[in-house]
């Protein structure tokens, strides 16, 4: 037993999906590179440089009425057909809405800085309403420190496990 | 005067002359008949069917105009609302005038429609293909409105106002 025997592998089995996973990044290759070769012999190429596509500036339009602005179709006078002169007005106000620009920015009503005077306090009084009971406490004591300060300071509970 | 071609989101008149089906075909004045589904109208499912007859005339707009398609039209617009569109009612007439002068009666500040306007109560309802269709409350009233529209191709301004100064002296 000199040597690799390679086991020889059926037509069927080869043709299997499985198989041809792995095989066909090989046989991929294997084709590249032999149509490179054929091409870089036998193949004809123009010698021109690359054309630019144009960019066409122009846009086809075939029908009327963007063009003139024509107006809605239906139309009723003098009141013979209400409902068509309803849509009459709102079919050519639609036209003329895209027309009005947009109005400028509003004027505010209370200023910039003021507005950040009034949220850096507000920050701190919703802050406060979020705290839990304990840490409220605590902050309490800060705040009457000066006035008070022979009232001894409340040990912080702590939970204390039961002993056995 | 000119053939008509169809065009894409153009809004016209179009009589029933078949049902095929689930679909109807309408003559617009172009060199094919277009087709309008049963479904393309306001309100319409398998079940509820719209009332449209043989002989019917349509206001809707096409959804596909090429040349290289038959043109389709439908009776409501993109968010499905009618919007005026469907079936014209009764009464009232039809003729047929030449494309210019459709686009001149549609134009925004147009003095033959603001001149007949002050006239009589009248409904109106212009294709571009050509067709309009006109219904006012007695028949010569709708017949006058008819003579003028269709004189107007080649009436000058002022002698349309003067046959109109003559018609609202009677």
């Amino acid at each position: 037993m000199a040597g690799e025997v390679k086991t020889k592998l059926s037509k069927n089995l080869l043709r299997m999906k499985f198989m041809q996973r792995g095989l066909d990044s090989q046989t991929k290759k294997q084709l590249e590179e032999e149509e490179k070769k054929i091409i870089s012999e036998e193949h004809w190429y123009l010698d021109l440089p690359d054309l630019k596509e144009k960019e066409s500036f122009i846009i086809e339009e075939r029908s009327f009425m963007p063009c003139e602005e024509l107006l809605y179709g239906r139309m009723s006078f003098k009141g013979f057909n209400p409902e068509i002169e309803k849509l009459m007005v709102q079919m050519n106000s639609k036209s003329k809405k895209e027309e009005i620009e947009v109005d400028g920015k509003m004027e505010a009503d209370v200023s910039d800085e003021e507005m950040a005077r009034r949220y850096e306090t507000l920050v701190g009084t919703i802050g406060k309403k979020f705290l839990k009971k304990r840490d409220q406490h605590v902050l309490h004591d800060e705040d009457e420190d000066e006035n008070s300060n022979t009232r001894p300071k409340k040990a912080r509970k702590m939970f204390l496990k039961p002993q056995d | 005067r000119s053939q008509y071609v169809p065009v894409k989101g153009d809004h016209v008149i179009g009589i029933v002359t078949a049902r095929a089906g689930d679909v109807f075909r309408l003559d617009v004045g172009g060199s094919e008949q277009a087709a309008l589904s049963y479904l393309a109208f306001e309100g319409a499912t398998k079940r509820n069917r719209p009332n449209v007859q043989v002989g019917d005339l349509i206001y809707g707009q096409f959804l596909v105009a090429n040349k290289d398609m038959e043109p389709e039209m439908v009776c409501i617009d993109s968010s499905g609302r009618s919007s005026g569109m469907g079936v014209i009612g009764q009464d009232g007439f039809l003729f047929k005038v030449s494309l210019g002068l459709i686009r001149k009666l549609l134009a925004p500040k147009c003095e033959i429609i603001q001149e007949l306007s002050q006239l009589y109560p009248f409904e109106l309802v212009l294709g571009m293909n050509g067709r309009i269709w006109v219904k006012a409350k007695t028949v010569q009233q709708t017949l006058i409105i008819v003579n003028i529209l269709e004189a107007c191709e080649y009436m000058t301004a002022e002698q349309r106002k003067q046959a109109l100064a003559k018609l609202s002296g009677n």
